[in-house]
């Protein structure tokens, strides 16, 4: 399908998120959009996507122009978008969640689509169960469901927010594949909304880059994760410099725990956190690893073993007590676990920062004024947190942390952020080693992992090893981003059983 | 979301407008005159000093429901158990006011905190059915409503039956040293009950905006997960403002039966306390508009018993707007949430399972809610306040 946007822009308030902007995408072609956190791309593809309506010019599909004010008009003009959390229905089946949302009459063809469902997983080479509830499949696994539900329902442009985010090494090659078979074969327009330079590097046909709102440059394949940097951002980042830190003694212990999660079980684990030491969780989401950091929290309470914090028997206490122990924990979902829609940054600042029965607005809005500039936060005092961009959010997380914790469990502490507010996050987390805090994080990011852990444990189905970190893996990662590849899908190898009993 | 000050004031007036026109209109099918209508209410409610008073006493108990539930909308609960909590602090007051012989000076206080205690305890209960058990505040709410007005009927029907032989209509009036005494005759309203009224009023706007405990309240009804996250103790922030909605509403049942009836009776809260989250929804949860809004309410159901004498219409005409308040507040509602849309919005997350307390999430749930017990509610509240005071008048 051939899609032209005409003079796209919108407005949120003071914020010109998509500044008159124009663009043309030939059908058969894959388009990686790019852009820094804030710089519109995911306002501009809900537009195309018909999850809002743009304040002026138009969407012209096909050489005709397109008038729709919900997704289901886009879908049924042909075009689809693929979020970053798959908008599926829990409690249903998979053919549940294929078959709702269709166009039709009052009796479902539940036969008919099992057989549309299964051809088409056939052809791509997906596994998708009819009958197995949603709530036990991978994100990636969703993703295929999505992506089959919308090729079902006639759609000839697919548009994809960060789709890589949390899926597998095998599931990415098979979303790829796809991907590659839909544009070539089908002739579809692939839209790829993503911050892995690599993964748009493999996949796309050319790139377009949006800042502050505006196409500010484009470039054909083949480029270079460079050249495609330096269009981002104007400059070229190196690799980020960890200053060494002193590792100290133990500030979190967890001894043969036992942790129930809804999908899996991590049993007798057993870890050692020392102050000053990075340690970086890895593993497909729900594999278990955000048992372990969310135990470290007191959110997940062990059913068997013990937990101690500061030298302190902590099993079973909490989350509040963890917090008072020197625990500071920060979730993937900001708005959903962290941060409160509708309140304002002085309102988050004086709820974190009171002592006393009254409020004293004034210094609680000096006091965010000094953490918005000693955070670099783009907002003001009186702006409420949901306004602001992901990569803001995060900052403002940072500043409501408590100053000197012990330990900071931070789960994918850089989810959904540019390159460039992800450097800085480390930055600061990296700064806060230096007073003997401890940081245990969990990312999808493999690169990420290996640049910032000091060690590396690997989840699959609920069991937990430490993956062997030499100094040299620091310079060369490659090898053990590999590794790390290969078990995070299960194969752990034999020196990665010793690695995580040697402890 | 903030909206300009301009839409806010337009969507606050805008579903009173149009419940008045489709008020208006139904009178004129029933073949009245609406402006005759307008005015016999206005006449019910301000033709005299009497009548004014009236107003006074119904708008007394209603503002301190209100501003009790101004408290617990804002931790993100439905005190729907409000009613129940009235009528427990009724119960309370009467029990006093039956065993101590005392003063007033000392009796009257003594029924007050031992009324504020009865509604804080029975607030306390839905409080633990949801914090501890899991129970949503409506449907313990709902429940102990029952319970506290059944508790007062049997009351009424047995231990405290009059002398005279129980027709279950009311308990013996109770002594004269244990009411609370009218400003006069002529102005028949207390005037200890309005400094406690404005008293609250005033304890309320600024408990919620100027202390810890009021910024913890707002945390937690927005999102209780992510207060939770930031150190709030949200299970003691929903208890806590809980105890407080029921200990104002303890008050406003004592009102009833030691000034309005003297007596205690079945169903003594007149259905004020679920003219109470009308009145909060109407004002849009601004603890500040709920006085004037609640004067309106209680000015407007005072107004309409004169009705029946002026113009030999029902007095439930009162009980039609209120229903059809009640739909335009929820429908200009819906529109706002439909304008907002239009607004960014972060992608929801997969909501993890661990909760410590559970709230209705958006706006809307709330007021899904709300549609399905208002059905409940309008037997009740369609029987319109006959205060003795005011029909002797």
């Amino acid at each position: 399908m051939d899609i032209e946007l005409r003079s796209i822009s919108k407005r949120f308030g003071t914020v010109q998120a998509n500044d008159s902007i124009s663009l043309t995408v030939h059908s058969g072609r894959i388009i990686g959009v790019l852009g820094e956190n804030g710089a519109g791309k995911s306002t501009l593809m809900k537009i195309l996507a018909g999850y809002q309506p743009a304040d002026s010019g138009d969407i012209v599909l096909d050489g005709k122009r397109a008038h729709y004010v919900t997704p289901q008009d886009a879908i049924a003009a042909g075009v689809g978008m693929l979020q970053q959390d798959p908008l599926d229905i829990a409690p249903f089946t998979v053919i549940e969640n294929f078959i709702y949302g269709r166009p039709g009459g009052f009796f479902v063809g539940r036969r008919a689509a099992a057989k549309q469902l299964s051809e088409l997983s056939r052809r791509f080479g997906f596994e998708l169960e009819p009958e197995m509830p949603v709530a036990s499949l991978t994100i990636g696994q969703r993703q295929q469901l999505e992506i089959v539900r919308l090729l079902a329902l006639g759609v000839k442009t697919l548009i994809l927010d960060e789709p890589t985010t949390g899926i597998s090494a095998e599931q990415k090659h098979l979303l790829f594949e796809a991907l590659r078979e839909l544009a070539q074969h089908d002739k579809m327009s692939v839209l790829l909304v993503s911050h892995k330079l690599e993964d748009v590097i493999a996949l796309c046909d050319e790139v377009i880059v949006l800042r502050a709102g505006k196409v500010v440059g484009a470039a054909q394949m083949p480029t270079t994760t460079d050249q495609l940097v330096g269009l981002m951002f104007g400059q070229v980042l190196t690799p980020h410099q960890r200053p060494p830190v002193a590792i100290g003694e133990a500030v979190a212990q967890m001894d043969q725990v036992t942790l129930r999660g809804r999908r899996v079980t991590v049993e007798h684990f057993s870890m050692r956190v020392q102050a000053g030491e990075v340690i970086g969780l890895a593993g497909l989401d729900g594999s278990g690893q955000e048992l372990v950091l969310r135990a470290c929290a007191g959110l997940v309470k062990p059913s068997r073993g013990s937990i101690h914090v500061g030298g302190k028997v902590m099993t079973g206490k909490s989350y509040r007590e963890y917090l008072r122990a020197g625990v500071a924990f920060s979730a993937a979902g900001r708005l959903e676990e962290g941060l409160i829609s509708g309140m304002t940054l002085t309102e988050h600042i004086a709820l974190a920062s009171t002592q006393g029965a009254l409020i004293q607005w004034g210094a609680a809005r000096d006091l965010t004024a000094a953490q918005i500039s000693q955070y670099n936060v783009r907002g003001k005092p009186s702006d409420e947190i949901q306004q602001l961009s992901g990569g803001n959010q995060q900052r403002v997380l940072m500043a409501l942390m408590p100053q000197k914790p012990l330990l900071m469990a931070l789960e994918q502490p850089t989810r959904g952020l540019d390159v460039d507010s992800a450097r800085w996050i480390w930055t600061q987390l990296l700064a806060r080693r230096e007073n003997g805090t401890a940081i245990i994080f969990t990312s999808p990011d493999l690169d990420e992992l290996v640049a910032y852990s000091d060690r590396i444990f690997v989840a699959f189905a609920g069991q937990v090893r430490e993956i062997q970190v030499t100094q040299a893996a620091h310079e060369h990662p490659d090898a053990l981003i590999d590794r790390l590849g290969r078990a995070i899908g299960g194969d752990f190898g034999d020196a990665a059983i010793i690695a995580g009993e040697a402890r | 979301m903030k909206d300009h000050l301009g839409v806010r004031v337009g969507l606050t007036i805008l579903p009173i407008v149009l419940s008045l026109a489709i008020t208006a209109v139904i009178i004129v099918l029933v073949g009245a005159d609406p402006i005759a209508v307008f005015n016999a209410v206005m006449q019910g409610a301000f033709r005299n000093t009497n009548s004014f008073s009236g107003v006074i006493n119904f708008w007394m108990p209603l503002a301190l429901c209100s501003m009790g539930l101004i408290v617990t909308f804002t931790a993100g609960l439905w005190n729907i158990g409000v009613e129940g909590q009235m009528a427990m602090g009724a119960i309370a007051a009467s029990w006093a006011a039956r065993t101590f012989v005392m003063p007033s000076e000392v009796l009257i206080p003594i029924e007050i905190v031992i009324a504020m205690l009865a509604g804080s305890a029975w607030a306390l209960l839905v409080g633990i059915l949801k914090t501890k058990l899991g129970v949503h505040e409506i449907f313990g709410g709902v429940a102990l409503n029952s319970l506290a007005n059944v508790y007062a009927i049997y009351l009424i029907a047995g231990p405290w039956q009059p002398p005279e032989g129980g027709s279950a209509q009311s308990t013996a009036p109770f002594p004269d040293y244990s009411l609370l005494p009218p400003v006069s005759t002529e102005f028949p309203f207390s005037l200890l009950m309005l400094v406690i009224v404005a008293v609250a009023i005033l304890v309320v706007v600024l408990a919620l905006r100027g202390t810890r405990w009021g910024l913890q309240l707002k945390a937690t009804g927005k999102n209780a997960r992510s207060a939770l996250l930031l150190g709030v103790p949200t299970t003691q922030s929903a208890v806590t403002a809980l105890m407080v909605c029921g200990a104002l509403a303890g008050i406003a049942g004592a009102y009833r039966v030691l000034f309005t009836y003297e007596s205690l009776r079945p169903f003594a809260s007149g259905g004020i306390g679920f003219l109470g989250l009308l009145v909060v929804l109407l004002a849009a949860n601004r603890a500040l508009l709920v006085p004037l809004v609640g004067f309106a309410v209680a000015a407007v159901f005072t107004g309409s018993t004169r009705l029946r004498v002026a113009l030999q219409l029902d007095t439930s005409l009162a009980g039609v707007l209120q229903g059809l308040l009640v739909l335009c507040v929820l429908l200009v509602n819906g529109l706002r949430t439909r304008l907002s849309e239009n607004r960014p919005q972060a992608a929801p997350l997969a909501q993890p399972a661990a909760y410590e307390t559970r709230t209705p999430t958006t706006t809307l749930d709330m007021l899904a809610a709300h549609a399905r017990d208002d059905k409940a509610d309008d037997s009740v509240t369609a029987s319109t306040p006959e205060s003795p005071k005011e029909g002797q008048a």
